[in-house]
């Protein structure tokens, strides 16, 4: 064909042609998504900065304070908590989810169609929407004895726990909902991982007459070790800006006790209409997040080279 | 590798998540085809198999089967939740009703069939302008689009909401009506990098070829393009959709009154309702799930596999 045979030439027409004459046509072709952007997201961003140095009063008009929101939030002890709460639930639910998530893959492994069936039931919490699955955990940490949570430990002996009413208890309560819906979103991409892995290796272990698990500690995790970094990072950035989760499960509470960041920026905008406090904690979120997805991306570039 | 090379010039390849069946699974035994070493012959192992796929059958699907039946249930509460439903009744689902819920399920659709058709258009424009044309600034522009995933909604909330209420230049206020949630969701860095990925692939000859025969750039996305991306356009629809049905603070700010609520924040209404028992919150519960579970079952096969090539490209 004529085309192959033009292929070099050809191409490089095109990039000069490109340059030249049609430059402008990528760019109509971009501008709806540049505009919705940057209206949608980059304004407010740059709103959301502004605003923060401001004392804002609707109607009265805003004043300059500098980084009094900052210190204002930074040293609120209700702000303080919910970074800890933050973290915690962070933490804990990242790590719970890919954990569980890499068990379910080590389980659901395989090609057989009925593991394929498994694998799409197991999937659902990932695809329900959250205020849904809050709903659903709600019922099942029913405080009453014949909750359904509460009559499984009624009948290991266990009382009535108040999951969501017990301050100590509560947070805990969220993180679990939490692993829950997001450890079969980490088994997909772990068992996309796992399938890359080269099975002449296992091969080559079991003649060498590894153990079961010294084949998982030296083959199969060094081999997953670019999904794992993919769901650590998701992960993270999810636990960081954790919203819907706490919100539609205890909107904060009982006494502020599975209050974080979000939820306490949220607030302190609509309840309090705080507007420059709210924005100050937003954009301490927005850079943190920043930071944190910029280290994660140099960590791996890094892992990856080596 | 890993990723599903989805070769664009046959689009039904890509059959089974993360690339399954390659040819050194089919020729190697079974027995090295999965990190355990699980297989089908009946023993201990393969009995222990079937029990840990049983009980994690029963902590993430079976809660599921609870929604169900407590929507059909009258008056559940407690001990009367269980897996089936006693004696069904659509009861709930009356009183749901009175309360609006289809009024509710309504902005919700309109929203979610307008926000994802806006969403496909807007980020196959643009993976277009970036797989297939050079330009000055392109890795800037890809920068952007990532970016924009670095700033979900929880993130830039509180100064979304004033923008909602009055757009910069042209001063609309878009709160109450279903753009405030719509235009937002324009622009999915996710989707722009997974189509340009896609459209990456599509090979140099067949665009030329189309070129020589004069086909201009509108034409040259919908019918050359378009046609060869349909297994990318599939799961960008898919999490495209999920996403948007999944969106809770966005509707929530973008509201000027709980009429213009989504069937998912709407719960939360009929949730504080005195008058209303939990049977008719999972009424509700059960109608918010069904648009997102048709949508899973009939496209979950490219669904599964696009999150996994989305993350391992990504």
């Amino acid at each position: 064909m004529t085309a192959t045979v033009n292929t070099p030439a050809a191409r490089g027409g095109r990039v000069f042609g490109v340059l030249g004459k049609k430059a402008v046509v990528p760019w109509l072709f971009l501008a709806p998504g540049l505009l919705l952007a940057l209206v949608f997201k980059f304004w407010p961003m740059a709103k959301g900065i502004w605003l923060s140095f401001f004392d804002v009063r609707p109607f009265l008009g805003d004043q300059w304070i500098g980084l009094d929101n900052y210190t204002r939030v930074l040293t609120d002890h209700r702000f303080q908590d919910a970074i800890g709460h933050t973290l915690v639930l962070g933490i804990g639910q990242s790590l719970g989810a890919i954990l569980l998530g890499f068990v379910l893959a080590l389980l659901l492994e395989g090609q057989a169609r009925s593991l394929k069936i498994i694998r799409t039931a197991v999937f659902l919490p990932a695809v329900t929407a959250t205020a849904v699955v809050g709903e659903l955990w709600r019922l099942m940490y029913y405080p009453t004895s014949d909750g359904l949570l509460n009559s499984g430990l009624h009948l290991l002996g266990l009382g009535p726990v108040q999951f969501l009413d017990n301050p100590g208890i509560a947070l805990y309560s969220t993180m679990a909902m939490g692993i829950w819906i997001w450890a079969p979103y980490n088994m997909v991409i772990l068992l996309a991982g796992l399938a890359g892995v080269d099975r002449s290796l296992y091969e080559a272990a079991a003649m060498d007459g590894v153990s079961l698990w010294q084949r998982l500690r030296h083959v199969t995790l060094p081999a997953i070790r670019p999904a794992l970094m993919i769901v650590l990072t998701l992960a993270t950035i999810r636990g960081l800006r954790v919203f819907t989760e706490v919100y539609v499960l205890t909107g904060g509470g009982p006494a502020g006790s599975t209050d974080v960041w979000m939820t306490r920026a949220y607030t302190l905008g609509f309840s309090r209409n705080d507007i420059g406090g709210a924005s100050a904690a937003s954009v301490v979120l927005l850079c943190v997040t920043l930071l944190l997805t910029v280290t994660v991306n140099y960590l791996r570039k890094r892992g990856e080279t080596r | 590798m890993s990723a599903p090379v989805i070769d664009p010039v046959r689009p039904t390849a890509p059959d089974t998540p993360a690339g399954r069946g390659t040819k050194a699974q089919r020729t190697t035994p079974a027995r090295f085809d999965t990190a355990l070493g699980w297989n089908d012959k009946p023993s201990l192992a393969w009995a222990l198999r079937i029990l840990l796929c049983l009980i994690a059958l029963a902590v993430f699907a079976a809660p599921f089967l609870t929604i169900f039946s407590g929507a059909f249930t009258p008056n559940p509460s407690g001990s009367s939740l269980s897996f089936l439903p006693h004696d069904s009744t659509l009861l709930n689902f009356e009183v749901a009703g009175e309360r609006g819920i289809w009024d509710y399920l309504g902005n919700s659709l309109v929203i979610a069939g307008g926000g994802l058709l806006l969403q496909l258009v807007v980020c196959t424009l643009a993976a277009y302008a970036l797989a297939r044309h050079r330009f000055r600034g392109q890795a800037l522009i890809m920068m952007l689009f990532m970016m924009t995933l670095m700033l979900p909604e929880e993130v830039i909330a509180i100064p979304l909401s004033l923008v909602l209420g009055d757009v910069p230049v042209v001063h609309l206020d878009l709160k109450g009506t279903v753009w405030g949630v719509i235009l937002p969701l324009g622009a999915w860095g996710f989707s722009v990098m997974m189509l340009t990925e896609f459209m990456r692939d599509i090979p140099d000859e067949i665009e030329e070829a189309a070129r020589l025969d004069g086909v201009g750039e509108l034409r040259m996305l919908w019918q050359v393009v378009l046609p060869l991306c349909k297994p990318a356009l599939g799961v960008a629809g898919v999490l495209g959709f999920i996403m948007i049905w999944d969106q809770y603070l966005l509707p929530l700010i973008a509201a000027k009154d709980p009429t213009d609520y989504t069937v998912t924040v709407a719960l939360s209404i009929l949730r504080t309702d005195p008058e209303v028992g939990s049977g008719v919150v999972l009424a509700g519960a059960v109608i918010a799930l069904i648009p997102s579970l048709i949508v899973y079952l009939l496209l979950q096969r490219s669904l599964v596999s696009g999150i996994a090539a989305g993350a391992t490209k990504g």
